[in-house]
C-alpha cells in the first residue's frame, strides 16, 4: 500500500501482540454468528450483525444511540483503536468498519486475513466470552458521503454521474439466478443496474483471506475503467459484500468519492418500473 | 487453546465451489462450509471426529439447511 495512506490494516501477528493493550479493542464480526463461540482471538469481543449492527425494526443501519450503547458496553470510547476481523474474508468486519466510519470513529482497522488466517496459522483461541468495563461513547453525525440512497443511484445511472460496481457473483449479475443457492429469494427480478460493472467482491482478496496488493487492486479496477477519477457506488444484495469493496476502494486504493449502496439489489430488483439490464 | 489439525479445501457441492474448513479445538472438531466466491452460503457442524463433523456439515449444505446464512 502507498505509504501516504493511513494504516487501516493490521497483521495477525500485530493482533497477537497487541490484542489486550490498553486503548485497543479487538472485535469479531462474522457472517456465521455462532463462530465467535467456537473460538476467537483471546480478549476479543463479538458482535452479532443480525441484531447489533442494524435497526431491527426499520430496514436501516444501526441507529446512533444503539451504536453508542454497543460500543460503550464493549469498553470502547471515542479514542479506542478498534480492530475488526471476521470470517468469509472479513466480509462483515468491513460492514462494521463502514458503519463505524459513518458515525465518525477515527481509529478503526481490519485484521488482514481475518478469522481464516488466524486459524490457518494455528494461533491461540479462547472460548471465554470477554467482558469489559463500560465506557461512554458519543457517535458523530452520520457521514452521508459514504452511503448512497436510491435517488442518488437512479441519478447516477441516468446521467452516468458515478461508476456503479456490482460485487455479486456473475450469475446474479446476469440474472441467471436471483441469489446463491440456499438463500431466500428476496427480489422480483434478476439482473443488474444498467451500466454497472461486474467486479465480484471476492476478487479483492487472496486465497489466504488477505487483501490483494495496491497494484493488484488498481489493475483489477482500472481494467473495468474504475480509476477513482469519478465517484463510485458499490452495491450487492443488501450492502454487506459491497462494504468490503467500498473498503478496498476507499481505504486501500485511496479513492476519494466512494459510496456503499446498502439498499442494493433487494431494493432495486423489487422496484416497480426500475430499469434492469441482463 | 490452539486449534489443531486445521485443514481447508475447495470442492464442488451442488454445482457451486465451496470451501470446507475444519479444525479441532479441545475435544471437538468444528467444520464450516462457505461458498466464498458468490458468498453467503454457510453450513456448520461439530463432531467428535473430522469425518463426522464434515459429514454432517456437507449434509446440511446439500440439503439447503445451511444455517445461519445471509443474503448480502
Amino acid at each position: 500500500m502507498p505509504a501516504t495512506l493511513p494504516s487501516v490494516l493490521v497483521t495477525t501477528e500485530w493482533v497477537a501482540q497487541h490484542a489486550t493493550d490498553a486503548g485497543v479493542r479487538v472485535v469479531e464480526v462474522d457472517v456465521d454468528t455462532t463462530a465467535y463461540d467456537q473460538g476467537h482471538v483471546p480478549g476479543a469481543a463479538g458482535w452479532n450483525w443480525t441484531t447489533e449492527l442494524c435497526d431491527t425494526v426499520v430496514r436501516d443501519i444501526v441507529p446512533p444511540n444503539k451504536l453508542e450503547q454497543l460500543l460503550g458496553k464493549t469498553g470502547i470510547d471515542n479514542d479506542t483503536t478498534i480492530v475488526l476481523y471476521g470470517d468469509n474474508n472479513n466480509w462483515f468486519a468491513a460492514w462494521a468498519f463502514w458503519q463505524l466510519k459513518i458515525y465518525g470513529h477515527d481509529d478503526v482497522r481490519i485484521m488482514d486475513g481475518g478469522r481464516k488466517k488466524w486459524l490457518a496459522e494455528g494461533r491461540d483461541l479462547s472460548t471465554d466470552k470477554a467482558s469489559f468495563p463500560s465506557k461512554t461513547y458519543k457517535a458523530k453525525s452520520p457521514d452521508t458521503s459514504l452511503r448512497a440512497f436510491l435517488p442518488e443511484v437512479q441519478e447516477a445511472m441516468k446521467k452516468k454521474a458515478a461508476a456503479l460496481v456490482d460485487v455479486r457473483s456473475p450469475q446474479e449479475f446476469t440474472g441467471e439466478i436471483l441469489s446463491p443457492p440456499g438463500l431466500p429469494e428476496t427480489c422480483q427480478r434478476g439482473g443488474h443496474i444498467p451500466g454497472a460493472k461486474s467486479i465480484p467482491w471476492g476478487k479483492n482478496c487472496n486465497d489466504d483471506g488477505t487483501f490483494k496488493s495496491f497494484d493488484e487492486l488498481r489493475a483489477l479496477y482500472s481494467a473495468q475503467g474504475i480509476s477513482g477519477d469519478q465517484p463510485v457506488i458499490a452495491y450487492c444484495r443488501i450492502g454487506e459484500r459491497s462494504s468490503l469493496t467500498w473498503f478496498a476502494l476507499k481505504h486501500l486504493l485511496g479513492f476519494q468519492k466512494v459510496k456503499n449502496y446498502d439498499g442494493s439489489w433487494t431494493e432495486w430488483g423489487n422496484l416497480v418500473g426500475a430499469p434492469v439490464e441482463k | 487453546m490452539k486449534p489443531e489439525d486445521y485443514s481447508r479445501r475447495q470442492q464442488e457441492l451442488g454445482g457451486w465451489q465451496v470451501t470446507i474448513e475444519t479444525y479441532k479445538l479441545g475435544d471437538v472438531y468444528h467444520c464450516t462450509i462457505a461458498n466464498v466466491d458468490p458468498g453467503a452460503r454457510f453450513a456448520r457442524a461439530d463432531g467428535p471426529t473430522r469425518e463426522e463433523a464434515e459429514r454432517v456439515a456437507i449434509e446440511k449444505a446439500t440439503e439447503g439447511d445451511a444455517s445461519p446464512c445471509t443474503d448480502a
